[in-house]
């Protein structure tokens, strides 16, 4: 399907019924339930969820083929909410021109850092791209307020130029849309105590992450995949072997600062804002730890790692000392206050603390991510099987070698 | 007709002189072995030829073009091989893929953008990096992470590497360095193979003599960054300049 | 020349604090060979030595004052600290005064216990792993000690004033000759650069005129000669890292007057040292404290409202903008070492 083999077709299938599903997925809870506050079924996380896994699928393009470690994406993702934002101040909000451009807008400036930053390597690459993007940001901040906005940041305004769309009316609050469709249209769907919220917004940014993900999917498999691995692997024997690692290593960059630039486009899409902040350095961080956690050089990995912690963050920031002393309620007062007491630091406000624990004990004990710790558990239970039918599959064993 | 002329190239490390006034000339369809002690300036020589270094003086011409200035990947693609004495593989790839690339390489040159093709449609490339695991006895392998494979048989996937290129001019760089005697003798009958069936220039820095008097028809010995001799084995034997600088010193070391 | 001595004192202090950070910093990664992103939470957890030992000696008891009356003529209650009770009531106004030197006492024992606990517990694990790794597990750990000070202190900055004697300002200018204040410099900065002048000068004399100092210096040079020579260098490395972590930590400590506390100042400063080390040529001791000055001093030009005028925003960028520059053209930095993290 679509030149993918059997398993990556499969891969992609799950993928889009888990993101086309997710209204029903992402809501177990009834309304009105006392897990209902739990329920991730809303258009806004939803959309951050599959816009963050456009983010870290690009990101892992560059690190997980390439190990370049890059501490400067953000800049990417910035560079096109601005080119986003200022396509719908001057041409239209409709959001397909907002989105393209700023993904051509991305790629350019990424073509600029990468070509800079590629003449080095190992951590002088990371520096270099770190420098980079707080440039960028405290450029934004400062002096480029003109186009940016500084603090305030840019929204798209009823007195904006606009020439494709007909004039708004005093005060009349511009809508992104698609072709009149407007982002934040949907309908909800009551089935006995659920609630389901369809949303237009998410819908569009999740068949672009799935068009997103297939692309990766059709990168990693090409013979520029497998460069891109020599690259990581060993550099010297690729250059004995004729191959110039330079432009592929850039491209990877500009590929992966697309992708950042298509996420930051589409985050101006759903909600037509856009601040500097958006380019600090820990947002930088954020989508490393995405992709780590996922799994770094692994298709599904970075989708994962940025469902997970954008899920987590909104699940488990949520948890607040009441819901926690209502869980447990249940147990002798004693006992409820300490785990309480215990419990309380990791949730609500201390979810960062949860999340860089959480990514220290990946690092340590599981360097390939979320992927590699569902391989081991799988394998421990095909393991299982394997010795249940040994003596089967020790003939099978014995047979192989004839057989070829 | 020589393939390869190195005249007069020189080399200086700070205030040391690596290399002093080398000239040698690789004659098409040869094998041509250099020798000499440590510290000759055997692998100095090397470096220049690929471009990972580049001489003070002299000139370094490969088939009527100089490859002096050029970058190691570009005097790779005008038909100069590299084997490293530890062999430089793709350890976190699969054989099959190590062997791909330089068929990709041959075919497509430095850099191309192909990534939205699939691998498997590339029919003729697969075809041709099978076949040329299968020459190596590689092929049962194709599957394995490579660096999880034995030193020999790294040693074996890299020559094929270098081969899959079609070079022109296949350097060795003491290619039998720390292996068993019985995984040497393999090498060398690789290497008889190779020399015999294709259409190449072989040129090999050595330190085992029993690998240099099997394969060269002609040895060069380096000695303090110059050569002292160069001759037909046979000759280069008896030669007493050879006996006093350098055999004196291979017996110990073998 | 008024205006640019007062940059370049302006420049000293927080080039200080950038030379000892990035001073820690080179000596884990020469001796270690590790990159560790988590030193800037070591000099915010420095910081914070200083503001919990100021609040742990102003912790008081209540009593009841018979000598002073509330308008009913009840005996007032009035909040007493413990330090009154030990030392009387004018040396406790003094050490309470004194908080942040005296912290110092405090810091470096915390801090060399947190040094080797962070070796021992986690750091030593990662010597093989690749530096990605490194930075990762490090950047992991930075997060944390950033979040678990959150808790504890909360979010916004904690005001933590240097002793009353060093409140003023020093006339720079009149000693000189020029107007008087034209070059006014608070003193407690004079005190910091003085003070970062002393532990740069030990850390330097103790790898120079020690025997452990010695083998340190030979390990930093070649790890695995000098571990076959039978020397515990496992150890030493562990006793450096303790090192690194209280120079950092007295860093941080005695910066708090200069710049109150939060959470998020260790991510602020170790970016920023981390560049600095940089552009000193990793690996490199001098180039790191040459760096830390240089870029310091450069920051506080680029914020010459003359120097505003005509390139705006300069400094906000200079040091990133000087860290490419010189990665361009010096790619070891300015005094880094052949072979250093090339690969």
């Amino acid at each position: 399907m679509f030149g993918l083999n059997k398993k990556d077709a499969g891969l992609l299938i799950v993928v889009a019924i888990l993101a086309l599903a997710a209204p029903f997925i992402l809501n177990p809870f009834p309304e009105g339930s006392a897990m209902a506050q739990f329920n991730a079924g809303y258009p806004d996380l939803m959309q951050r969820l599959v816009i963050f896994g456009i983010f870290a699928i690009g990101f892992n393009i560059l690190f997980g083929l390439t190990g370049y470690l890059s501490f400067g994406h953000a800049a990417f993702l910035g560079v096109g909410s601005y080119a986003a934002i200022w396509m719908m101040k001057l041409l239209t909000m409709n959001v397909i021109p907002a989105i393209v451009v700023s993904i051509i807008i991305a790629g350019l400036f990424s073509l600029l850092v990468g070509f800079i930053s590629l003449r080095r390597s190992g951590i002088y690459f990371s520096i270099l791209t770190l420098a980079f993007a707080q440039m960028s940001y405290a450029l934004a901040y400062s002096v480029l307020t003109p186009i940016t906005g500084g603090e305030t940041g840019l929204q798209p305004k009823y007195t904006d130029p606009r020439v494709l769309d007909k004039a708004l009316e005093a005060g009349q609050q511009p809508r992104a849309n698609l072709f009149g469709l407007e982002m934040n249209q949907g309908f909800q769907l009551e089935m006995g105590n659920w609630v389901f919220t369809f949303n237009a917004g998410y819908y569009i940014a999740a068949v672009v992450m799935l068009v997103a993900f297939y692309l990766s999917i059709r990168i990693f498999r090409s013979p520029f995949g497998m460069m891109l691995r020599a690259v990581k692997s060993n550099q010297q024997r690729m250059n004995y072997t004729g191959l110039n690692s330079k432009p592929y290593t850039l491209a990877a960059f500009v590929i992966s600062g697309m992708y950042a630039g298509l996420a930051g486009g589409l985050l101006v899409a759903m909600d037509t804002q856009v601040g500097a902040e958006r380019m600090f350095w820990t947002a930088s961080g954020e989508v490393v730890l995405m992709t780590i956690l996922g799994g770094a050089g692994t298709l599904i990995g970075p989708v994962l790692g940025a469902g997970f912690i954008k899920y987590m963050e909104n699940i488990v920031s949520k948890i607040n000392k009441s819901v926690l002393e209502q869980w447990f309620a249940f147990m002798p007062d004693g006992i409820e206050d300490v785990l309480v007491a215990i419990i309380y630091p990791f949730v609500g406000k201390g979810w960062h603390l949860t999340l860089g624990l959480l990514f220290m004990l990946v690092v340590i004990f599981l360097p390939g991510g979320l992927v590699e710790g569902g391989q081991r558990i799988g394998k421990m239970f095909r393991r299982r099987d394997a010795n249940a039918n040994s003596i089967e599959a020790d003939a099978a064993e014995q047979r192989k070698p004839a057989a070829e | 007709m020589a393939i390869l002329e190195v005249k007069n190239v020189g080399k200086r490390f700070g205030g040391l002189q690596a290399l002093g006034d080398v000239n040698l000339n690789v004659a098409e369809n040869s094998c041509h072995a250099i020798i000499g002690p440590n510290g000759a300036g055997k692998s100095t020589l090397l470096n220049c030829l690929v471009g990972k270094l580049i001489p003070d003086t002299g000139s370094v011409m490969f088939d009527g073009h100089s490859v002096l200035g050029r970058k190691p990947y570009e005097i790779n693609q005008m038909g100069i091989s590299r084997v490293f004495q530890t062999p430089e593989i793709f350890g976190d790839l699969t054989v099959m893929e190590n062997m791909l690339i330089p068929c990709f390489a041959k075919r497509d040159g430095a850099f191309r953008m192909h990534a939205i093709e699939s691998i498997k449609h590339e029919t003729d490339i697969i075809g041709k990096a099978e076949g040329m695991l299968e020459e190596m006895k590689l092929i049962e392998k194709r599957h394995m992470t490579a660096s999880s494979m034995s030193r020999g048989d790294k040693r074996r996937l890299e020559i094929a590497m270098c081969l899959a290129q079609e070079p022109r001019l296949l350097l060795l760089d003491e290619p039998t360095a720390g292996m068993a005697r019985a995984d040497t003798n393999n090498t060398i009958d690789l290497l008889k193979q190779i020399k015999e069936e294709r259409d190449i220039t072989i040129a090999i820095i050595e330190h085992d003599m029993h690998v240099v008097f099997s394969l060269a028809d002609r040895i060069t010995v380096l000695a303090q960054g110059t050569p002292l001799v160069e001759d037909t084995p046979d000759k280069i034997k008896g030669h007493p300049k050879v006996r006093e600088a350098y055999l004196g010193e291979t017996q110990d070391a073998a | 020349m008024d205006a640019i001595l007062l940059q370049i004192l302006n420049g000293m202090d927080k080039g200080s604090a950038y030379a000892l950070i990035a001073l820690g910093l080179t000596l884990i990664f020469g001796t270690l060979g590790v990159v560790n992103f988590a030193h800037g939470a070591l000099f915010l957890i420095g910081a914070f030595c200083a503001v919990t030992f100021s609040k742990i000696l102003s912790l008081s008891h209540v009593v009841i004052d018979e000598s002073q009356k509330d308008f009913l003529g009840n005996p007032l209650k009035v909040e007493v600290p413990y330090i009154y009770d030990m030392f009387g009531q004018a040396t406790g106004d003094v050490i309470i005064d004194w908080a942040v030197p005296l912290s110092l006492l405090f810091t470096v024992p915390v801090m060399i216990a947190i040094g080797f606990a962070m070796e021992r517990g986690l750091i030593k694990h990662f010597y093989k792993r690749p530096h990605a790794d490194q930075i990762l597990v490090t950047f992991g750990l930075a997060i944390v000690l950033a979040e678990i000070v959150k808790y504890f202190y909360g979010a916004n900055p904690i005001p933590t004033p240097a002793p009353s004697a060093f409140a003023g300002s020093f006339d720079f200018g009149a000693m000189l000759g020029f107007d008087p204040n034209t070059i006014i410099y608070p003193y407690w900065r004079l005190v910091y650069f003085a003070f970062a002048a002393v532990i740069i000068g030990g850390v330097f004399a103790f790898l120079q005129f020690t025997t452990f100092g010695m083998v340190v210096r030979a390990g930093m040079a070649d790890r695995e000669t000098v571990g076959l020579l039978g020397i515990n260098i496992d150890k030493r490395f562990t006793i450096m890292f303790g090192i690194a972590a209280a120079v950092a930590g007295v860093a941080g400590a005695m910066y708090a007057p200069i710049n109150s506390p939060n959470y998020n100042m260790g991510m602020d400063f170790l970016v920023l040292s981390f560049v600095v080390v940089v552009v000193g040529g990793m690996g490199s001791l001098p180039g790191a404290v040459l760096a830390g000055f240089l870029l310091g001093i450069l920051e506080s030009f680029a914020s010459m409202s003359v120097v505003l005028e005509t390139l705006p925003g300069i400094n906000q960028i200079i040091i990133y903008l000087v860290a490419i520059i010189i990665l361009l053209t010096r790619p070891r930095g300015l005094m880094g070492r052949k072979g250093v993290m090339e690969d």
